[in-house]
């Protein structure tokens, strides 16, 4: 179980103020869509929550303490961080890749004990590409590297996972699997954090939003509170046809609002 | 599922045997006829004293420079280019070796290396920061390998440049002889003194760069993701920014720059391990070694008029792969 919070959180990069005193609380056992437009701060938010970026102003707390005591380790324990369109460097094997999230795990100089090769197993399985485990992770297809990236946070077993844009470029099929895979996480405990852009997978899966807009957090709470018609025109300047199939709710822009 | 770390298991050992079999022929052959039994002798305190001063004073050192300045350009290739994501990276190739060259040839030829013998090393050692601190600097900036290679390539022309304006300067009048040592790099005539500048700086260099393998596997991923991992990157910075000064800049002192020792190996041995980083360090160390052997051997061995400078051999060695990896990184350009 982990806990997010930001104080008061500002970050300045290259001279522009891109996050402008944040405060939230993400607690465990839930899936929290992080959502808004096109440099809204979206991704810049979800590397300060993991201490990549020295914040400004403010403090981002893990589990209460103070990200810059915890410590790069520390943090990496706790959270897990599934970056956007990630570089594979090397031509190194996917069992090999999904295997680095046991790094923060071992001692100096040591490798990959049985309980890491289990972990990675189950990660594995847990996304479906066991079937990729001795392919060269540089010769996936975009949607297939997809996944393995998210064993590989998942293979972390941290508490927390902060995805930033999880489903790009995966097909309608595999975005259910991975979201489903994300909210059956939140359900067993973990705290969830999914940059998202599509507002209709947002609305079904999340327990709650965060909607960021010009580096100040616009709305947050429960999807009916944030996905609002008002909300759609004010901050994405979109109108959207709404309908219920089956309990999940479909939010689809229509046009550009006035 | 198979954890594949079979190979690169039985590939040190390999490599280790391979190093002690070149080691023994390079005390074997010379351009004096030398026995196996004599060289025993030799090591055993008798037989001909002649003999005995060709083997302990002239092939030993000769041969301990080649297997350390080896090791240390084969990891040091290793380690570049993992922390730097970037199978072109090479102390040579990115002038580090050159300004290095430079750092040594103003100890010696100013004569500040007369003085105290440590000069030496710490000239070179500073020539290597002044090389390495802008490239990695750069690295943390872009992700683009060939921004890289092109400061690579503005700091060797300039180490270069600045090698043959030193020694045309240099008070001593036979120094502007000693232009092709310094720039391809030789272990000829080389003593146990220059052993004892080495071995420490090489040491040292070794034992900071082989630190860090777990966060050079994590680079693999980029810088975020690598400190997401739990690794500290300013302090693995720090580490392989001083092994690598270190270590070249010692060997540097001793051999001068050797160019594409530390492309070529990591580029052979790379496909015998799983391709990570990590796996790469010690087998390269090792391969290094052999190599600059075998290559120190070839110079001796193959009549030439004047004697080839080792840098002549691995640069035909070393330029095929270079451009190999060009062509191959279609993300260059």
């Amino acid at each position: 179980m982990v806990t997010l919070a930001a104080e008061k959180l500002s970050v300045t990069l290259g001279g522009r103020l891109i996050l402008d005193e944040i405060d939230l609380v993400l607690e465990p056992g839930r899936l929290i869509g992080l959502i808004g437009p096109n440099g809204a701060g979206k991704s810049t938010l979800a590397r300060a929550l993991l201490g990549l970026l020295p914040p400004g102003d403010g403090r981002v707390l893990i589990d209460g303490r103070d990200a810059r005591e915890l410590g790069p380790k520390g943090i990496a324990q706790r959270v897990a961080y599934l970056p956007q369109g990630q570089d594979i460097h090397w031509p190194i094997s996917v069992e090999r890749l999904v295997g680095l999230g046991r790094l923060p795990h071992l001692a100096p100089f040591s490798r990959l004990g049985r309980a890491d090769r289990a972990a990675v197993r189950s990660v594995l399985e847990e996304t479906e590409t066991s079937h990729l485990a001795h392919r060269t992770a540089t010769e996936l297809s975009g949607g297939e590297r997809a996944r393995v990236m998210l064993a590989r946070a998942l293979a972390t077993g941290a508490p927390g996972l902060v995805a930033d844009e999880p489903l790009a470029s995966l097909d309608p099929g595999h975005q259910i699997d991975v979201m489903a895979l994300l909210a059956a996480r939140a359900r067993a405990g973990a705290l969830v954090v999914a940059v998202l852009h599509d507002l209709s997978i947002a609305a079904r899966y999340c327990d709650a939003l965060v909607l960021l807009d010009q580096g100040r957090v616009r709305v947050a709470g429960r999807v009916e509170e944030v996905l609002t018609d008002q909300v759609l025109a004010g901050v994405y300047g979109v109108t959207a046809w709404r309908a219920e199939h089956d309990g999940a709710s479909l939010i689809v822009p229509i046009a550009k609002a006035d | 599922m198979s954890f594949a770390r079979d190979r690169s298991r039985a590939l040190i050992p390999l490599l280790a045997a391979t190093a002690i079999l070149a080691s023994a022929a390079s005390l074997l052959f010379g351009p004096a006829q030398l026995s196996f039994a004599a060289i025993v002798d030799a090591f055993c305190g008798h037989g001909d004293p002649i003999v005995r001063d060709i083997i302990l004073q002239l092939r030993l050192p000769r041969m301990a420079l080649a297997l350390l300045v080896g090791a240390m350009l084969g990891a040091g290739g290793a380690a570049l280019q993992g922390y730097l994501r970037n199978p072109l990276a090479e102390p040579g190739v990115l002038g580090v070796s050159g300004m290095a060259s430079l750092g040594a040839i103003v100890a010696i030829y100013w004569k500040l290396a007369e003085s105290h013998a440590w000069l030496l090393p710490l000239f070179a050692i500073f020539g290597a920061l002044v090389a390495l601190a802008p490239l990695v600097a750069l690295s943390s900036r872009s992700e683009s390998p060939l921004t890289l290679i092109l400061a690579g390539v503005a700091l060797a022309t300039l180490s270069g440049a600045g090698i043959s304006l030193a020694l045309n300067l240099a008070p001593n009048p036979f120094a502007a002889m000693e232009i092709t040592t310094w720039l391809l790099g030789s272990l000829e005539d080389r003593t146990v003194h220059d052993v004892w500048i080495a071995l420490p700086c090489i040491a040292v260099g070794l034992a900071l760069m082989l630190w860090d393998g777990k966060a050079l596997d994590a680079l693999t991923l980029g810088e975020d993701s690598a400190r997401a991992l739990g690794a500290d990157l300013r302090r693995v910075r720090l580490r392989l920014l001083a092994g690598i000064a270190i270590g070249v800049g010692g060997a540097v002192a001793v051999s001068g720059s050797i160019g594409f020792v530390g492309l070529i190996v990591p580029h052979l041995v790379r496909p015998l391990t799983d391709r990570s980083p990590s796996a790469l360090l010690v087998p390269s160390a090792l391969a290094g070694a052999v190599m600059l052997v075998a290559a120190d051997l070839a110079v001796r061995l193959i009549p030439t008029a004047a004697p080839l400078k080792l840098g002549v051999l691995t640069a035909f060695l070393g330029v095929p792969i270079f451009v190999r990896h060009l062509l191959k990184e279609r993300r260059l350009w």
